[in-house]
């Protein structure tokens, strides 16, 4: 049933109106912060407010403006915007409390332009994640990009030069030059009507080889999901302060780049479609060989923010290869990796900062012995990384299982082989950080001092993240609805 | 009342130039709200006039009661109605924002500057309104020689722009005056549409002359309106012009050109002739490819903000060339839309930039835009509106110019002009996000957390700052409403265009 509910318009604008607000209280940071977090509760409460209701298989809709005599710019809650939107919502609450400790550990410039930016980037990415067409779904996506670029180039020194550019050039260049022609034609031969439909509007269309050329410009013009070879814009936005690496790059944005692909793949093409196409292939092995290349580059970094940005490259090539591979278990295993990649990755992230913030340090080979000094810090990075590893009793395990159960149920025993390669890459280039901080000693002269941690509200965020992976293992019921609920709709 | 309104829109400048031009002398502040009573007048016409074809189609006025073929006839339709409005507006803003800048740039020739530039407004609406192509020549001269004028006004190096300007602008102004004198010797008539009926009954089509006609023709407008390689003068003359008369000129003279373009070509050719009989579609596409990228290519090499803009204007007149002669419906309708939104975009940038150089004092793109976020906030918001606009950011007006001309180019097959449209994005974006980079960073990245925060508000005065944001609006209000603007032309098109491609 579909519900018409104002809704999702609020929880939109609730992040972009908290911008007045805290551009207003930029002498008082702690009114500004809790401008913030208290955007962040009324947002996450508004999505949860609808959860039920989608749970039990309605949508919201809302019609902001009709731009067009069939297309407007419009909202729709379903299953699958819902997951992602819960997803990104929570974990802002978490980061804006980590970004308190973090910005005035580090005695940052320009906080009030960074939380507001933050806001309206949130913004930007529930209004993907509820985006009910084609159209909607690209203003939102270009918003998130200019958005994002004064969070990345917040430091204004030359590698931010660099890194903006790069980061730009990257997304936009890709959105402007893949996806914005192929929109148009999709909408010159739709017939001007953009919805994404359960079973894809493509079909019957266009012709096959329209259909190919249409899919892969689409899935690398929405080049935030990383794929290779658009991927160099990841590492270079790392250049960006660690919260925003967190929540953004290693949820918000980066998610959004696989929600659009995922919305491609189900919305626009549909899945019988694509299989009768047969470029699932194509894109299974870019996948592929995105998961392998990011972890053996992943292997090689020794700059720890660098390090989880290429073994992100590789964890979002498996939920585009959970879709890719056009199976209902697949769809499923990518939408529950989506929420749990975000949880785990955000909290390596955290910890990453953290560390930055207690004492200094960006490179893995300078972490020995610094799990004694934070042993918060370096156990939520143990529960992370075996999240994102895969290994119960973490919630990664849980979408690991899906893939696995995916690969399987499309006959595709190569793809099992190569995820069981992948995730014992993802042990090697993770383990040996938490092993390297609990029992290589430390340095002369860095030992003594007792525990050192990062300020609270840090280690509060990231050790509440990391609890989440936990949590998530024993309670994925309304990840697994969700996304069974999408794979139903197929 | 309602039949005087061709008339009436451009005699109200006109006679307020006439006044202005002596009372001015003496009262030299009375001439900028003078203009600006004026034109809302003209505005005010404009709309009615626009209401009128709405309730009794084309409204047409004979000039000194001579009825056409014979007399000059003055004609309203949907098509030229709304270009009446956009000039009008445009003119409106500007004047506007002049108020300070004339006194300024052009001081103790108020009186002159603001009789000229009413005189230029008459013209522009004149030509969209004409129905006669000898008059519509008279027209183009009265805009060509004001602006001449307007534009020498500027800095020294004005001058020699200005007389490069002077040389191609008669080149073309002769050219089109021999095409029509061709054309009169075969037909013996000067009325577009009469010429247009006469082509057909007599069976001219095949006749060499008239490919002449309009060879001449096609190629007079050209240099007018700056098509490449025919741009030579324009980018000098925009960027030394006084800042009013480049607002005023780069978003109205190559638009209004492209109009008499695309009115030479339907009304007076008719599509039969351009697209069926001669065939040239392909031909002249690329040349707006062309265009596009060169103006791109160029626009990118600048260190100038005034020229680097003016390089654009090129670019875009070939999104519009290209776009009218795809041949298809949706070109036409995406060009058309495509002079609106562009009309509003360049006047937002140009006010943007004017605004900026006068605070500043500074015109290179290196030095200009350091520390504006903080310096004048509201002034660079608008400069991103049109820049995001430029570069195709929706629900910004370039982004739906864009949409319905990339459309039309699919349509056609013609991926050249699809490509170079892109192409034009990407170098849009590059071209402003260099120029946010410098905002954001100042102009030395090696330093640390830049003393931005040194430089005091200087918001610029309220008089630029209305019209600017008002601009900025326009951009944003033309994008929402791109459907409404849309569906309205494609009607008024069809009338024209009997056979709309399948699709």
């Amino acid at each position: 049933m579909e519900i018409k509910s104002c809704i999702p318009l609020l929880a939109f604008l609730v992040s972009l109106v908290a911008v007045v607000p805290i551009v207003l209280s930029s002498h008082r940071p702690n009114v500004r912060e809790s401008w913030t977090i208290l955007a962040g509760l009324i947002k996450f409460g508004l999505v949860l407010s609808m959860l039920p209701a989608v749970l039990a298989g309605n949508t919201f809709e809302f019609t902001l403006w009709k731009i067009l005599p069939q297309l407007s710019i419009q909202f729709r809650v379903d299953a699958m915007g819902m997951l992602f939107a819960l997803v990104a919502s929570l974990l802002w609450i978490a980061t804006s409390v980590y970004s308190i400790g973090y910005m005035r550990g580090l005695k940052e410039h320009a906080q009030t332009r960074f939380y507001a930016y933050f806001a309206v980037a949130l913004s930007a990415t529930i209004g993907v994640a509820f985006a009910a067409n084609l159209l909607t779904l690209y203003l939102f996506y270009e918003m998130l990009s200019l958005s994002t670029y004064p969070l990345v180039a917040h430091h204004q020194d030359g590698t931010a030069r660099t890194g903006g550019r790069t980061y730009l050039t990257y997304l936009l260049g890709t959105s402007v030059s893949f996806a914005l022609p192929a929109m148009v034609y999709v909408f010159w031969k739709s017939g001007g009507n953009m919805d994404f439909t359960a079973g894809g509007f493509l079909a019957e269309k266009v012709s096959s080889t329209e259909a190919t050329v249409l899919l892969l410009l689409l899935i690398f013009g929405f080049s935030k999901a990383a794929l290779m070879p658009f991927h160099s814009w990841l590492p270079a936005a790392m250049v960006a302060p660690t919260p925003v690496s967190a929540l953004l790059h290693a949820v918000a944005v980066v998610k959004v780049g696989v929600f659009c692909v995922l919305r491609v793949f189900s919305g626009v093409f549909g899945i019988s479609f694509l299989k009768e196409l047969g470029v699932g292939d194509v894109i299974v092995w870019v996948a592929v060989f995105t998961i392998l290349t990011g972890s053996l580059i992943a292997l090689s970094q020794d700059n720890l923010k660098r390090r989880l940005a290429f073994s992100t490259i590789s964890q979002l090539a498996y939920i585009v290869l959970g879709a890719a591979l056009l199976s209902s278990n697949g769809l499923m295993g990518s939408m529950l990796h989506i929420g749990m990649h975000a949880f785990g990755k955000i909290t390596l992230f955290f910890c990453a900062g953290a560390i930055l913030v207690a004492t200094g340090k960006k490179a893995v080979s300078e972490m020995s012995g610094i799990g004694r000094r934070m042993p918060f810090t370096m156990s939520a990075f143990l529960l992370g990384a075996l999240s994102i590893i895969g290994l119960p009793p973490m919630g990664g395990a849980w979408s690991k299982w899906y893939l696995f159960l995916g690969a399987w149920e499309a006959e595709r025993f190569i793809i099992v082989i190569i995820l069981i390669i992948s995730s014992l890459l993802n042990i090697a280039y993770l383990l040996p950080i938490v092993v390297r901080a609990f029992f290589v000693p430390p340095p002369e002269g860095e030992s003594g001092g007792g525990i050192q941690e990062a300020p609270p509200a840090c280690v509060g965020a990231l050790v509440f993240t990391a609890l989440g992976c936990f949590a998530l293992f024993l309670f994925p019921d309304i990840f697994v609805d969700l996304a069974k609920l999408i794979g139903g709709n197929l | 009342m309602g039949e005087q309104f061709p008339v009436l829109v451009l005699l109200i400048p006109f006679f307020t130039a006439l006044v202005i031009c002596v009372v001015g002398l003496w009262k030299p502040h009375w001439c900028q709200p003078a203009a600006v009573v004026s034109l809302g007048a003209s505005l005010a016409v404009a709309l009615g006039a626009l209401c009128q074809v709405v309730k009794k189609g084309v409204v047409s006025y004979a000039l000194g009661g001579w009825p056409p073929p014979i007399g000059i006839e003055y004609r309203i339709d949907a098509l030229n109605g709304l270009v009446l409005v956009v000039i009008a507006t445009v003119a409106l803003i500007t004047a506007i924002y002049s108020r300070q800048r004339v006194v300024a740039e052009t001081p103790g020739r108020v009186s002159q500057f603001y009789t000229l530039y009413l005189l230029l407004v008459t013209g522009l609406l004149g030509m969209t309104v004409t129905g006669d192509a000898f008059n519509l020549y008279v027209l183009l001269e009265v805009v060509s020689l004001s602006t001449y004028a307007l534009i020498a006004m500027g800095s020294r190096r004005a001058v020699l722009a200005c007389f490069n300007y002077i040389i191609m602008g008669t080149i073309g102004a002769s050219l089109y005056l021999l095409g029509v004198g061709y054309l009169y010797i075969k037909t013996g008539s000067l009325n577009m549409v009469d010429i247009q009926q006469l082509l057909v009954s007599e069976g001219l089509y095949s006749s060499r002359s008239i490919l002449i006609a309009f060879i001449l023709i096609m190629l007079g407008v050209w240099i007018k309106m700056a098509f490449f390689p025919l741009h030579g003068w324009l980018p000098n003359a925009y960027a030394f012009a006084p800042s009013t008369t480049s607002c005023l000129i780069a978003p109205l003279m190559t638009k209004v050109t492209v109009y008499v373009m695309i009115r030479m070509m339907l009304t007076v050719f008719g599509p039969a002739y351009v697209f069926d009989y001669l065939q040239w579609s392909e031909i002249v596409v690329w040349l707006a490819v062309l265009a596009i990228v060169a103006g791109s290519i160029m626009a990118l090499a600048q260190a100038d903000l005034p020229k680097m803009l003016s390089y654009l204007v090129i670019a875009e007149v070939g999104y519009m060339v290209g776009g009218v002669w795809l041949a298809n419906e949706a070109g036409l309708v995406g060009a058309f839309y495509h002079i609106i939104s562009d009309a509003f975009m360049t006047l937002c940038l140009f006010l943007a930039a004017g605004a900026i150089i006068a605070r500043t004092g500074e015109h290179r793109i290196s030095s200009i835009f350091q520390g504006l976020p903080r310096r004048m906030p509201l002034t660079f918001f608008a400069f991103l509106v049109g820049a995001f606009s430029m570069i195709g950011v929706p629900p910004t007006c370039g982004f739906f110019s864009k949409w319905y001309l990339i459309r039309a180019g699919i349509e056609a097959g013609h991926w050249a002009y699809v490509t170079a449209l892109l192409f034009s994005s990407l170098v849009n974006a590059i071209l402003f996000f260099r120029i946010i980079e410098t905002a954001f960073f100042g102009s030395r990245p090696d330093r640390e957390h830049n003393e931005h925060t040194e430089s005091q508000r200087e918001e610029s005065p309220l008089s630029i700052l209305i019209p600017l944001l008002g601009a900025a609006l326009a951009v944003i209000l033309v994008g929402l409403y791109n459907w409404n603007l849309v569906s309205w032309i494609t009607d008024a098109v069809r009338l024209y265009y009997m056979a709309p491609m399948p699709g």
